[in-house]
Order: C-alpha cells, then structure tokens, then sequence
C-alpha cells in the first residue's frame, strides 16, 4: 500500500511487524497478573499495539521519508534499509536478542476435523480477523474521501494538492494504517508461533514483498491474494518437501515473477516517474 | 483592487530564473489571456500562482488576501483552481470519483457535492454518460472536459487553465472555448493560458505576452491581436487561417 501511494518499498515493514509483536508480548505480561477476562487481554493488547505501532510509522514517516520525498528514489530505499536496521537493533537492545515466548494458555486449543485436515479454532479466528481487517482496508481506500485522495496522490501528487488535498496528511493516514496493519499481524503471529525474535520481521518482511509482488506491487487487491497464495504455497513446501526448503520455493517464486511477469496478477502497467 | 493581483514575482527553478518580475491582474468576470512560446514562464506563472511552486519574492493576492506563503492545498480553499497542463485527471479513477475531489475540501457535504456535480454535469452531459467509468478510458477532448469539470467543483473565483487546447482537434478546441465563455458567464473569472493565441484572444477581454520570464506586452485582446509584433510571433502573419495544434502531449 505505501509502495503505491508513494513509490516507497518500506523494507521497515517487517520490522514494524516484529516491533507490534514485542509490543503485543508487552502488554500481556503486564496484563497477566489481573485475571480479566481472556478475550479482553488480547483484544487490549491488540488494539495498543496497532495503535503503538501506527504511531511509529507515522514517526518514522515524518523523520525518514517525508524530507526525502523530492529527492531520489535511491535515497528514500536507502533511508528505509536504515530505518529497517535501526529497528532490529533497537528492539535488540530493548528486549534482547534471544528468544521471548508468547503466554501459551491464552488460546482456546480446541480444534475440529474440516475435510481431513485438523482446523483449530485459532485458526480460525486469525483467518476471519485478518479477513475483516482487509475488508476494512479495502472499504477504506475504496469508498472514503481520504480513500480516494490515496488513490488520487499514488496516480499525481500535484494534481491531488491542486484538488485541495493536503499530501502529507493523507500519507500520514497511509503510513498509520500500515503500520497498524503490520502489528496486528505481528500480534497474531505472535500467539500463533509463541517465539518472537527481533530479527522475525526481516524474513516476514521479504515474503510479504514477494505477495505484494505476486499480486501486482502497489495494487491492495493483489497484495491479499498474493499474501494468500504466498501462505499456502509455503505450508505445501514445508510440508511436502521440507520446512527448511519452503523460503527457498517462495523467493524461487519472486524471482520467476519478476522475470515473466513483473507485473504481477493484478498489477497494471506502471509508469515510472523518477 | 483587481480580483487576482499579481506583483513582481520571480521564481526560481534551483539557480534558474523562471520569473523575472510578472505583474499581472485579473478583474472580477474578465478573460486574461497568457501568451507566450514554449519556455516563457506561462506554465511557471500558473504554479507560482497555485502554490506548486514557491515564489522567491513578489506577491499574489486573490480578492485581497496573499498568497505567495500558503500551501497549494489551502489556496483553492480561497477560491482559485488550476486545471494544470496536460489536464492531469486521475485515470485510475471513475469519472465521478475524479469530480468529488475536485470538491475535496466539501467531502463531507453530500448536499454540497451533489449538487456541484449536477452543475458539471449540466455544462457536461457527456461526463454524465460515462460517470461510472475510469477517467482513462475518456478521450481526449473528454478528459479536458473532466479536468475543467472537476476544478470547477469548488465554485472559484478565478479558474487558470493551462494549455486547455492542447493536443485536441480543431472542432474540440471550439467546443471548449465556448465552455470557457459559459464558465465566464457563470461569474468566474479565467486566466487563459495559450499557444493557441488566435483563438485565445477572440476569447479573452485583454492579454498579456510573456517572453523569457518577463512581460513584454499587454493591451486589450483585439489591440494585441492587430499588434504587429505578437502577429508576426504567435500568429503566424495570416490571420484567418485555422492553425493545427501540435499534439505534444506531456506526463
């Protein structure tokens, strides 16, 4: 999504990622001791974190990109390759560089048969919560005004400032809702996976670039079906041939994309203003 | 006072002049006419007023009110819309999409919207016809029509079109200069910049000849139009020959 508003790879994507899933960690340590209600805890511990992590982009955005968006391109990727290290590190030095853990006895565990495969209902719950976060996503960019002045700027700034929209405001709402979206996936991941590391979002942040590239970069449709595919592709690698093959296979894919279809399923032609 | 006032301006392009000192006025209800050759400072002149670009010094003040520090995005909001040059549409976007931010600053005003809209479509049925469709698929003449329409949204005092002829057949180029005088007799005053300088000052009540970042001329359309000088520059000596339009077309 930032890529197609502002022709920025944000290589600190992934980052944010693991920097909601430290954030989501957090909070529930603090709340474990207060014996609320489960669902509570980790509805409070979501929503600080979007909002937390939202928050940060919005920052790093101001800080990092915003004085660089009339300069080369090449300085903004660089900038974000920094923002994405400065991140690592900084959580390194704030949590550490082991390993934490995830509370386990949050989740209901039960599961149940669905065609021969085991469903938990874990499972369940994140599928339809990350359904419904992009289908809000998508209503958003869709049918609201600052929705449409997005899509309005990622086609001509200029011409978007000269209908009255202020630029910066609406890539600040971008950059908001981006890192929102990033910490609440590194909050599921989180209770999913249990281990989060401050180096988690680097490779997450490459495989979500390798969705957004397979659905056709900068197009918010393609980036969910992407991420779709991108996902089952790698549960069958793991699978099938071996979970230590299955980033190979997804970059293998990456690659194969970019050389026959750089475009993507959904991705239109772009033209490039450098 | 005039409606829109400008004074000395100058503007820079890093180390390059673009501006030498442009003073020029549009009257309440007028048509101004821009002229100039390619690199003259017409387009300059236009983002300077508009807020794209930042004048070095000098100033511009619309019914009174200066311009020259407030950001693009605020400056419609004082009542001047720029339909910028090679109309700029959003082609990734619906016909009708592209008319409700020309009316950004009213987003939340359905009733307002609404009837803005039905205004525009008024003046252009065909933008009706195709209000479900992306802007890119217009033609040309189409998307000129949606560009002037969509700026029209906001109601402005005073409309600046750059180049609105550009690139379009003779028949078009017509139809949207009778648009413009209907625009004019709606109440908004138009500063008009053209190549097309035959047509523009049968339009325009006075004009302005623009060279190298100054102005060199400036009299009343019909005057300039018998000038010698800005005859023999920009209309090509032979009066009544229609000329054909360069179809450059930009971005």
């Amino acid at each position: 999504m930032i890529y197609g508003i502002i022709r920025l790879i944000n290589f600190a994507h992934g980052d944010l990622f693991m920097v909601g899933a430290f954030i989501g960690w957090t909070v529930l340590g603090a709340l474990a001791g207060m014996h609320a209600p489960v669902a509570l805890v980790l509805i409070v511990a979501l929503v600080l974190a979007m909002a937390a992590v939202g928050l940060l982009a919005v920052g790093i955005d101001r800080v990092a990109y915003q004085p660089l968006l009339r300069a080369s391109r090449l300085s903004i990727l660089i900038t974000a390759l920094g923002v994405s290290l400065a991140l690592e590190n900084g959580a390194m030095i704030i949590f550490g560089a082991g390993f934490d853990t995830y509370p386990t006895n949050l989740l209901p565990t039960a599961s149940f048969l669905l065609g021969g495969a085991t469903v938990t209902w874990i499972q369940v719950g994140m599928f339809a919560l990350s359904l419904l976060l992009m289908a809000g996503l998508y209503a958003f960019v869709q049918f609201t005004p600052v929705g449409t002045a997005m899509r309005a700027l990622s086609f001509d700034q200029d011409a978007a400032r000269l209908m009255g929209v202020n630029v910066e405001g609406v890539i600040m709402i971008t950059f908001l809702l981006g890192g929102g979206l990033a910490a609440a996936s590194g909050v599921m991941m989180g209770l999913y996976y249990t281990q989060i590391n401050f180096l988690m979002g680097f490779l997450m942040g490459l495989r979500a670039f390798t969705a957004a590239v397979l659905g056709g970069i900068g197009n918010i449709p393609g980036a969910m079906v992407g991420g779709l595919l991108i996902g089952v592709l790698q549960a069958f690698a793991a699978g099938y041939i071996s979970s230590q093959w299955q980033d190979v296979i997804v970059f293998a894919v990456l690659i194969l994309v970019l050389v026959f279809k750089p475009t993507g399923i959904f991705g239109e032609r772009v033209v490039e203003r450098m | 006072m005039a409606l829109l006032e400008i004074q000395d301006l100058h503007t820079f392009y890093g180390n390059i002049e673009a501006l030498k000192g442009i003073s020029l006025a549009v009257e309440e209800g007028e048509i101004v006419a821009l002229l100039g050759s390619n690199g003259a400072g017409k387009t300059t002149t236009l983002r300077t007023i508009s807020g794209l670009e930042r004048a070095r010094s000098g100033s511009v003040k619309l019914a009174g009110r200066e311009l020259t520090r407030t950001r693009a995005h605020d400056i419609v909001a004082f009542g001047l819309s720029h339909v910028p040059e090679g109309r700029r549409i959003f082609s990734n976007l619906t016909i009708e999409e592209n008319l409700n931010l020309g009316a950004y600053l009213f987003r939340r005003q359905m009733k307002i919207l609404k009837g803005r809209r039905d205004t525009v479509y008024e003046i252009f049925p065909r933008l009706l016809e195709r209000r479900t469709q992306l802007a890119g698929t217009l033609s040309g003449g189409e998307q000129q029509m949606l560009a002037i329409g969509r700026a029209m949204m906001v109601e402005p005092r005073v409309l600046a079109l750059d180049e609105p002829s550009m690139g379009l057949a003779p028949i078009l180029v017509r139809q949207i200069f009778a648009i413009i005088e209907e625009i004019r007799r709606r109440g908004t005053a138009i500063l008009l910049v053209e190549q097309n300088a035959r047509q523009a000052l049968r339009l325009a009540d006075r004009g302005y000849v623009l060279e190298t970042g100054r102005i060199v001329l400036q009299d009343k359309a019909d005057a300039l139009a018998k000038d010698p000088r800005v005859r023999a520059a920009y209309l090509g000596g032979e009066p009544e020959v229609e000329e054909a339009q360069d179809p450059q077309t930009k971005n």
